[in-house]
């Protein structure tokens, strides 16, 4: 047993909004350059859809993630190592810019700058890359913003593998529902076994995966290698770059951007303890639908003594140990089993979960009633298909998340018994395998959700590492290359000279 | 003139390569990067890519082997000049082509795409022309060659090489009287040296072999608590 700690977070897609506060927010703070205007380390998809960038989930056409070969080894899916080197001159498998969108912005300036004319001066959009007009925008982040363009499209949408989908395009039968991704720092990420200089590499102390910006070389297979699409290659600096789990912030204690300005406080941040000496095995388990177990046997329960002896001997420090006990995370997805994997069937054991969304009863105006299950709705007469969000979250496998809606569900009918009618009605808990005791637990963190609950997140023991002393004066946070802060004003190895493109003045 | 062109200027411009390079990849690794435009556009590069990186590589090994091994080894081995000159013009002469269409495809692309002509710095396109204006001259010299197919010119540049990597004062008149193109093939090909690291080139001291050599499995971990541990092999 190697015992090692990650921040890992859940999110509560059952009460995702779709304001897309995580998404402007983590561009605010990350991605407003040059370069990486087209990049959203954070974005919220509206599902079914094809999403950002277009069709990524189907590895089929990208080829990321992991592949069991038939001799039961695991290796990347664009590759092994020495395709992958084949491939530097040219990446079969790397999306076009357009694939994501071109990046655009609009003459403001000539709204107050334009001389007298007979028509309203408007302001025009321009490529960001070439600062030329574009006549037409075809795409943008969130393209398909609540079920925006045809279904014929949309239905392109990989989960809706094995459903009849034709009947999800009629008015009556549509649903929805928000996704927010970022990038998952998984357990066993193939962006860091694709890249071919050792640039990428997951920290040992917390699990966050980082790209080393004065490694990297461009060779640009991690961008084709995460299945996630969640590596952006930045055209200006020629340096691929990622979510950092705003590492800074996690460091000192406080959430990242997107979770702390989350206004649906859907996410939760804490410490799972993981087995190294496991990830291997689970990765390279053989049948996809068993991927989700298998990722559960990874983890380690804080609270088992003998776990506890195995993470001090590794130097997990104690208050992280403390941090693993008290993390909601744990509880969502190894207690209550109502958070999930997305896609564990890439095989790269993500850290970012999440507990499916409950929707509206299918159908109850023709049935006439209710499609009841006893006391609560049969979860299968939800209109999100069921095999929709297990295509999602568990490679297909319908149960788990069945369970995980039960759950939710009574969650709701044992509060409403206990608020509304005074009564605890243990019975309910007991269908879906739970307590009471338990439920108001699930109902303290999963809906009321305060600030403390969702986050337990221990700080960084940098000072048992690092000497203070030395690093006074030093420049905290950079992109790399001493103090610069990643964009290069241009030296005599190049870099650029040009400065900020703005928009120039229509005649 | 020629003394300095073909005796000093060598040194200055090896000189210039080997210190820039090191002062950049120590004083400047952000800069260090292969500048790759596929995300941008993928139209015209992944062939013109491929055949050029292929072909020069193919001329950048073929120069290296052949102007630098001794010639005894060559005589050991039994090679006549004549056959080997033969054999440098077939396979120079093929991948000469290769990279002249690929190169073409590339300043091409680079110069007519809007995209990226309007990310490329002075040097992404100067370079890039400057290779190409070599390989049209070394293209050139092997029609001169083709004239004297006996070897005894190609012993020439032989020995200037050798001179030069040998503190060989008088190697500057062993190429005295080659024909001009020679010597403007030589002259630019020290330039491209002089240039090197002050350009994208560099990316071509930075081939990953550690890749398939030295690291072993695919996952890499860094610890603050100690040396970096290596671990999480997924598979070897």
């Amino acid at each position: 047993m190697k015992v090692r700690a990650q921040i890992g977070m859940v999110l509560n897609l059952d009460k995702c909004i779709g304001c897309h506060t995580c998404s402007v927010t983590c561009k605010n703070v990350w991605t407003s350059r040059d370069g990486v205007e087209y990049a959203w380390f954070n974005n919220v998809e509206t599902k079914p859809g094809t999403g950002y960038p277009t069709d990524w989930e189907n590895q089929a056409r990208w080829n990321g993630g992991w592949v069991r070969t038939r001799s039961g080894k695991l290796q990347p899916k664009q590759g092994g190592k020495w395709r992958i080197l084949a491939n530097l001159f040219a990446n079969p498998d790397l999306p076009e810019i357009d694939d994501y969108y071109e990046p655009f912005d609009f003459d403001y300036d000539h709204l107050k700058s334009a001389p007298a004319m007979e028509a309203f001066p408007t302001a025009r959009p321009r490529s960001k890359i070439t600062g030329e007009r574009m006549e037409k925008i075809e795409k943008g982040p969130n393209w398909e913003e609540i079920l925006g363009g045809e279904f014929s499209k949309r239905s392109q949408d990989y989960n809706f593998e094995g459903i009849q989908k034709d009947i999800y395009g009629e008015y009556e039968n549509t649903f929805m529902m928000y996704l927010p991704r970022l990038c998952e720092h998984c357990l066993n990420p193939t962006c860091a076994a694709s890249c071919p200089s050792g640039a990428i590499y997951k920290r040992e102390e917390d699990g966050i995966v980082l790209i080393d910006q004065e490694k990297c070389r461009g060779w640009r297979m991690c961008v084709s290698g995460c299945p996630y699409k969640k590596v952006y290659y930045n055209w200006s600096t020629g340096k691929s770059e990622k979510c950092t789990l705003c590492y800074p912030r996690i460091e000192s204690g406080n959430p990242t951007v997107c979770s702390e300005t989350c206004v649906g406080r859907i996410r939760y941040l804490g410490v799972m303890l993981y087995d190294a000496d496991k990830i291997a095995e689970a990765a390279n388990t053989e049948d996809e639908a068993n991927l989700y177990d298998a990722q559960l046997g990874v983890f380690l329960d804080p609270n088992d003594p003998e776990v506890i002896a195995a993470a001090r001997a590794d130097g997990v420090p104690e208050d992280w140990i403390k941090g693993a006990q008290e993390s909601p995370i744990w509880k969502m997805a190894m207690e209550w089993k109502v958070a999930f994997p997305l896609h564990p069937e890439y095989r790269t054991l993500p850290m970012v979960w999440y507990v499916p969304p409950l929707s509206p009863i299918q159908n109850a105006a023709e049935a006439g009633a209710l499609g009841t299950d006893g006391a609560m709705p049969d979860v299968r007469s939800l209109r999100i298909p069921l095999r929709y969000l297990a295509n999602m979250l568990t490679a297909g496998d319908e149960a788990p998340v069945a369970q995980a809606l039960e759950r939710m569900l009574a969650m709701r009918a044992y509060m409403r018994a206990k608020s509304i009618e005074g009564v605890q009605d243990e019975a309910i808990a007991e269908r879906v395998g739970l307590t009471g005791r338990m439920i108001e637990d699930m109902y303290k963190i999963m809906a009321l959700a305060d600030y403390e609950d969702r986050f337990v997140i221990p700080t960084t023991h940098r000072e048992q590492v690092e000497e203070a002393y030395d690093l006074r004066g030093g420049c905290g946070f950079t992109d790399g290359n001493g103090c610069s802060t990643g964009m290069s004003k241009g030296s005599l190895f190049g870099g650029s000279k040009k400065p900020l493109k703005m928009p120039a003045e229509v005649q | 003139m020629h003394e300095f062109l073909f005796g000093t200027y060598p040194y200055i411009a090896l000189s210039v390569l080997l210190v820039g390079s090191v002062a950049r990849y120590e004083r400047d690794p952000f800069t260090w990067k292969t500048s790759s435009s596929q995300l941008l556009r993928r139209k015209q590069l992944v062939l013109g890519s491929i055949l050029f990186h292929v072909g020069v590589l193919i001329i950048f090994l073929g120069h290296l082997v052949g102007l630098l091994t001794p010639i005894w080894v060559f005589d050991m081995l039994g090679i006549t000049h004549g056959a080997k000159q033969l054999l440098a013009v077939l396979a120079g002469g093929v991948a000469g082509v290769m990279a002249l269409v690929g190169g073409g495809m590339l300043l091409h692309r680079r110069w007519t795409d809007p995209r990226i002509r309007a990310t490329s710095s002075f040097w992404d396109i100067a370079i890039l022309a400057l290779l190409l204006v070599q390989l049209v001259l070394g293209m050139f010299t092997i029609v001169v060659s083709l004239g004297h197919l006996d070897g005894y010119e190609m012993v020439k540049f032989m020995a200037w090489a050798q001179g030069i990597f040998t503190f060989d004062g008088a190697a500057a008149s062993y190429i005295e009287d080659v024909a001009l193109v020679f010597k403007l093939h030589l002259f630019l090909g020290l330039t491209i040296f002089l240039i090197f690291p002050f350009t994208r080139l560099v990316h071509m001291l930075s081939v990953p072999f550690r890749y398939v050599t030295l690291r072993p499995g695919y996952q890499i971990v860094r610890s603050r608590r100690q040396a970096p541990r290596r671990g999480n092999e997924p598979a070897e």
